[in-house]
């Protein structure tokens, strides 16, 4: 710690590399240090993913209804299964009045010998085609002078990893609108929140005096209206669309926001810092960006991320109590609670948003954890 | 300290009277009415009921006819549940909602402290690793999925317990509903406990209470503990009004018939009276509970005065 | 009072490390003396040194990530690696300790009175109302006025002075070996300091324990220590008596410790000097009442009808204690804040210059801080932190022409040009004021304002810093406003002195008149608490 005059040595750098580096980037490191906050981004870009991209690779739409296909419960399977298309298969046959000799399934289409008394009707292919199931059924060979036909076609089998809902719709696919929106609304409310709050918040801490006596008295008193109430108000007032949806919720979210933007606020305006830039003559405005907004950004950031699983969280409850989007959208709140009432009869539907809804919540946890460590400001 | 507590009270008063305020109007300007049904009433009808609920009143003679009444403690009837007076539901549901509210306070507070404290003395060991996930876990499944598996668990697939119901109002009842109120404020009581022991711990009196040789016993339990526990009495005040004023979610999984849902029932079906009783019923065990924290407060902290 | 030849407690090979995330620290790297019975040791050395770490790491007080080895015996019994029921019988009863911060060493929420009696029932048994009358007794020996009604205080309703004092009952309590003295006087006022010094001295001649005596400041071990232990980075650099210390420092580092001592007198400006800045009958108001509700704002008076005129050329110490207005004082001058009074900076009238107006003159006008790590924004280059002047001032400049003056002004200052790339948070403390320093000069102002500049450095780097201050002055004929508390500083640098107290001048004077001859009973007592202690 001490200085040689005679002989200024330049600053030791904490880094062998001899790299200096900014608050920022020293922040970075540590938080790439922090095993449970990468697993928790690696998770949240999965989660994104799975979410936004997902849909491009299931052949459902999350609107579309199977009606052959209600409640049924997830398998790696294809649905439906080779023992059921076979008797799905005799029964066509007994309505044909053919015999099945043979059935076999691969992948996406069948072939099937039929054998009969007399001579067989090509046009009893139509009896397949008229099946659910079987599709093109098409003539490829006859033998024993037309009582026997060799026909093939192709199976319609979908595939529902994490099943139906009881309106026959893709659950896989529906989670994955469900994260959509849910985090959608997460971002775009915290968005919101973050917004009204540092500019009030700003605003208020900076100008002080008798101006931020006001503007927190009237935080409090929204603050002591229930919460709840604010909401459900406001939901009804603006109806219930998505984008209505995610701006009620940030307009609710923000005041925590502008208290803690305040709080820093009245800090920074203490610290010697802006005291020295005071002093060498910049301007309010000058000194709000390049000195206050600069230092508010940590502490508002590791906000943040705890306003994002608050606000899913929210937005989850107002499905739960039937105002969130409406059908046939979905949040993963509203898959929840749909879940939550058909717990006995199809678990799946409360276990597979469940495991989505809470992970990413987790992730967001960590993440927040670790972007608090990492921004610690004990460690100026 | 009773004239404390005689100005906290005065000075609630202008308050609450803003809550109502704001809450009236917001009401009002919300489109749709009470009796705006999916098939109109006959117009004779409706200004019939309109008359008789004096909603055809120009509004700010609703509202000055609804504080004067409300001050002599006249809610006024509820529109869905014709026939009761708001006064009536809310005192036949609130000791519901506050016996299951004051239980699963308990288990929050004494819980969430108790795992806190294990967590804050055992620093980054497995145990507190552990304690802090579960918390978080707490903290992140919503309780409308807690209660359906607290019910498939304990009353389906085991049938240890009943799946709801207040029944006659033994613990057995309340057993699974407390639970699933409890658990996400026992996690947040747990994060805050362990994070403010872990500073109180490293506090210098802290260091001067070990290098005069106290027992760990004394310096963990008269000295951390007292100070840790004072941003946790602060969270006190709006926890418990938030649990003692009755849980729509939990009630209504539970079928409990408090008055939690009341107010969701009521803003959806713009029971402008019910909703605002309620409103009113919160605010007052907000102010309430938080005069009842600063009271404990001072007595916990000599340099906080109340005279 | 010089001991006997029994060592009390030896240090043998002690290591203290911390683990940290960036690796392990090794704050003390090895060390050994002993304290012998009865006498007071001195251990000094700079922030950094481990001269508190060693004696933390002894009596088991070390943060969770801190390992201590080594070897510390208390009468021939191993302290070191101790279990904390056995430790715990020597700690509280034969060695004691009491620490730099009064105010959060003692427990916020327990009357002063149980908590000195908590070591004596813990140690000594006894009942609730035997403890309660030695603590009557103890408080009565250190000097609390009125023990009877102090002994229900809690520890906010006392002055820094006094806590220290109920600390210093609470290590006497069962009347121990050795006290270890962490820093026992550098959060409090110097006048104050003297008091519990002097009582430490009275009380150690009464009941004989041994001090060992942790600090900085080498004023205080001369007047107060029999022998000395020098630390340096977690080693012992030199051990010996005062006198040998002080008279034939063997170390090179003993020696530069000694002499840095601010040395040396400014010579007065020219009679004729100009006056640069005036502040006459400056009034500070502070308003203190808070709530919206609440009638009538309060205010509090920081600074009451003090006059100030500044030559050309000159210093001004401004001197006082915590609170006396001299901070305020320094920043009403410059008109940072409201405040009344006629000010004149040269020949212009500034009393009623508003923001705007005076923003033209800050260029000629700067302020330095106390604190060189809270000064700095820390999201700033050092380029960034010193050039943002010449955004305001010189806006004409181009980045070439900013960037040249940066590395002009950190030359000057001392520093590496390629600092300014770095970020303040790589720096020292005494780089960090450099740094500031710079951020004032780079403007070429011609009055500067110094609030207690030096106070947050060590004494080694106070001397380069004062230095560096007078160079400054002499190339570019700066007139200085010192505020500080630290008389000897004030000494070096100024050739005029104010003393204040609670927002009014006590005395004014050239230097020399107020250190040889001070009128005013206060200025004699903080004198004297500062020069012989």
């Amino acid at each position: 710690m001490t200085d040689i005059v005679t002989n200024p040595a330049p600053a030791q750098p904490e880094s062998p590399d001899n790299k200096s580096r900014s608050l920022f980037q020293l922040a970075a490191l540590r938080f790439r240090r922090n095993k449970a906050a990468m697993a928790g981004c690696v998770m949240m870009v999965l989660i994104a993913l799975f979410s936004y991209i997902g849909p491009f690779f299931v052949p459902h739409s999350y609107d579309q209804v199977y009606s052959s296909y209600v409640s049924v419960g997830p398998s790696l399977e294809p649905r439906p299964d080779e023992a059921s298309l076979e008797d799905a298969m005799r029964g066509v046959a007994t309505r044909a009045r053919v015999n099945l000799d043979e059935f076999n399934v691969e992948g996406q289409t069948f072939t099937a010998t039929l054998s009969a008394e007399n001579p067989i009707d090509p046009r009893a292919t139509r009896y397949f085609d008229r099946a659910n199931e079987f599709k093109n059924t098409k003539v490829v060979a006859t033998e024993n002078d037309g009582r026997e036909l060799k026909v093939e076609g192709t199976v319609s089998r979908e595939y529902f990893f994490f099943g139906t809902d009881p309106n026959g719709r893709d659950m896989l696919a529906r989670v994955m609108l469900g994260g959509q929106i849910s985090i959608a609304v997460g971002l775009l409310a915290s968005l919101v929140s973050l917004g009204i709050g540092v500019l009030y918040g700003a605003t208020s801490g900076y100008l002080g005096g008798r101006v931020d006596n006001v503007m927190m008295r009237f935080v409090e008193i929204l603050y002591s209206l229930p919460f709840v109430f604010l909401v459900v108000v406001l939901v009804v007032f603006f109806g219930r669309s998505f984008i209505l949806i995610f701006l009620v919720i940030g307009a609710v979210e923000w005041l925590d926001m502008a208290r803690i933007v305040r709080g820093q606020t009245l800090a920074l305006k203490r610290r010697e810092f802006v005291g020295a830039a005071q002093a060498l003559g910049l301007s309010d405005w000058q000194i709000i960006r390049r000195h206050i907004i600069p230092n508010t950004i940590g502490p508002v950031i590791v906000f943040v991320t705890v306003v994002v699983p608050k606000v899913i969280l929210l937005e989850s409850f107002l499905s739960f109590l039937g105002l969130g989007v409406q059908a046939p959208l979905t949040s993963w709140g509203a898959l929840i609670s749909e879940g939550a009432s058909n717990i006995q009869s199809a678990p799946w539907l409360l276990i597979f948003p469940s495991i989505f809804f809470v992970a990413t919540l987790f992730s967001l946890n960590f993440i927040g954890d670790g972007l608090r460590d990492a921004l610690d400001p004990k460690d100026r | 300290m009773l004239a404390f507590v005689l100005r906290r009270l005065a000075s609630a008063v202008p308050t609450l009277f803003i809550v109502v305020t704001i809450s009236f109007f917001l009401m009002r300007f919300a489109p749709g009415g009470p009796f705006n049904l999916e098939r109109p009433l006959p117009p004779a009808t409706m200004e019939n009921i309109m008359r008789t609920y004096q909603l055809d009143q120009p509004l700010w003679r609703q509202y000055v006819t609804y504080i004067s009444n409300a001050v002599q403690g006249d809610f006024g009837p509820s529109y869905i549940y014709k026939d009761n007076t708001v006064a009536e539901l809310i005192s036949k549901g609130l000791p519901y909602s506050m016996e299951l509210g004051f239980f699963a306070l308990l288990l929050a507070l004494v819980g969430g402290v108790t795992l806190g404290t294990i967590a804050a003395l055992r620093q980054n060991s497995v145990l507190d690793f552990s304690i802090m996930s579960l918390a978080t876990v707490g903290t992140t499944i919503p309780n409308f999925v807690v209660g359906p598996v607290l019910t498939l668990i304990f009353a389906i697939v085991f049938s240890l317990l009943p799946a709801g119901g207040w029944g006659d109002g033994s613990f057995r009842y309340l057993l699974l509903p407390m639970i699933a109120l409890a658990l996400p404020q026992l996690a947040v009581f747990a994060r805050l406990t362990r994070g403010s022991m872990i500073e109180a711990l490293h506090a210098d009196h802290i260091r001067t209470a070990r290098a005069y040789g106290l027992p760990p016993r004394i310096v963990v339990i008269t000295h951390a503990m007292r100070g840790a526990l004072l941003p946790v009495v602060s969270y006190l005040a709006p926890c418990a009004a938030a649990l003692m004023t009755g849980s729509a979610v939990v009630e209504t999984i539970f079928t409990i018939p408090g008055i939690g849902r009341y107010f969701v029932l009521g803003a959806l079906n713009r029971d402008y009276t019910l909703v605002m009783g309620t409103v009113v019923l919160i605010a007052i065990f907000v102010i309430v509970f938080n005069l009842v924290v600063d009271l404990i407060y001072g007595l916990l902290d000599p340099r906080v005065r109340h005279d | 009072m010089t001991g006997t030849q029994e060592n009390i407690l030896s240090i043998r090979d002690l290591k203290v490390d911390f683990s940290t995330p960036d690796g392990t620290v090794n704050a003390v790297k090895g060390i050994g003396f002993d304290i012998k019975a009865g006498e007071t040791l001195a251990v000094v050395g700079e922030s950094g040194s481990g001269k508190s770490q060693t004696m933390m790491g002894v009596m088991g007080l070390l943060a969770k990530n801190g390992t201590v080895i080594g070897s510390a015996r208390y009468r021939g019994k191993e302290l070191v690696g101790l279990p904390k029921s056995e430790l715990n019988k020597v700690r509280g009863a034969k060695i004691t300790m009491i620490f730099q911060e009064p105010m959060t060493s003692l427990d916020p929420l327990y009357t002063i009175g149980r908590q000195i009696a908590e070591p004596i029932l813990y140690h000594r048994g006894g009942s609730r109302a035997q403890a309660r009358a030695r603590v009557l007794e103890l408080l009565e020996l250190v000097g609390i006025p009125d023990p009877a009604r102090r002994i229900d205080s809690y520890p906010h309703e006392l002055s820094g002075g006094q806590r220290q004092r109920v600390m210093i009952a609470m290590a006497l309590a069962n009347e121990p070996d050795v006290l270890i003295a962490d820093e026992p006087t550098t959060a409090l006022d110097v006048t104050i300091q003297a008091q519990i010094l002097k009582l430490l001295r009275s009380l150690q001649e009464r009941f004989g324990m041994a001090i060992v005596l942790i600090t900085h400041d080498l004023g205080i071990v001369r007047h107060f220590a029999e022998r000395v232990v020098v630390m340096r980075r977690g080693e012992v650099v030199e051990q010996g008596t005062t006198e040998q210390i002080f008279e034939n420092p063997t170390s090179s580092y003993t020696r530069m410790l000694i002499d840095a001592e601010p040395h040396g007198r400014k010579a007065p400006p020219a009679d004729n000097a100009p006056i640069i800045l005036e502040g006459r009958d400056v009034v500070v108001d502070f308003d203190i009442g808070k709530g919206f509700l609440s009638k009538g704002p309060r205010t509090f008076r920081a600074v009451n009808g003090v006059t100030v005129r500044l030559q050309e050329g000159q210093t001004i110490g401004v001197v006082g204690e915590s609170g006396s207005g001299k901070s305020t004082l320094g920043r009403a001058l410059l008109r940072l804040l409201p405040s009344d009074g006629a000010y004149r900076f040269g020949k212009q009238d500034i009393s009623r210059h508003d923001r705007r107006q005076m923003r033209s003159l800050r260029k000629e006008m700067q302020l330095v801080f106390q604190d060189p790590y809270g000064s700095l924004s820390p999201r700033q280059t050092v380029g960034e932190v010193i050039t943002e002047g010449l955004l305001v001032h010189e806006p004409g400049l181009s980045k070439a022409d900013r960037d040249r003056r940066a590395i002009a002004a950190l030359q000057e200052v001392g520093l590496d040009p390629a600092a300014r790339n770095r970020y303040p948070h790589e720096f020292s403390g005494g780089q960090r004021q450099r740094i500031a320093i710079a951020r004032a000069m780079i403007l070429k102002p011609r009055v500067v304002i110094l609030d207690e500049p030096t106070s947050a450095l060590d004494r080694s780097v106070q001397g380069q810093v004062i230095d560096l201050l007078r160079k400054l002055q002499a190339d570019h004929n700066l007139s200085y406003v010192f505020i500080s508390h630290d008389l000897s500083v004030v000494k070096a640098i100024s050739d005029y002195v104010i003393v204040m107290k609670n927002g009014e001048i006590v005395e004014q004077g050239e230097t020399d008149a107020i250190f040889e001859a001070p009128k005013a009973d206060y200025t004699k007592a903080l004198i004297g608490a500062a020069f012989s202690v």
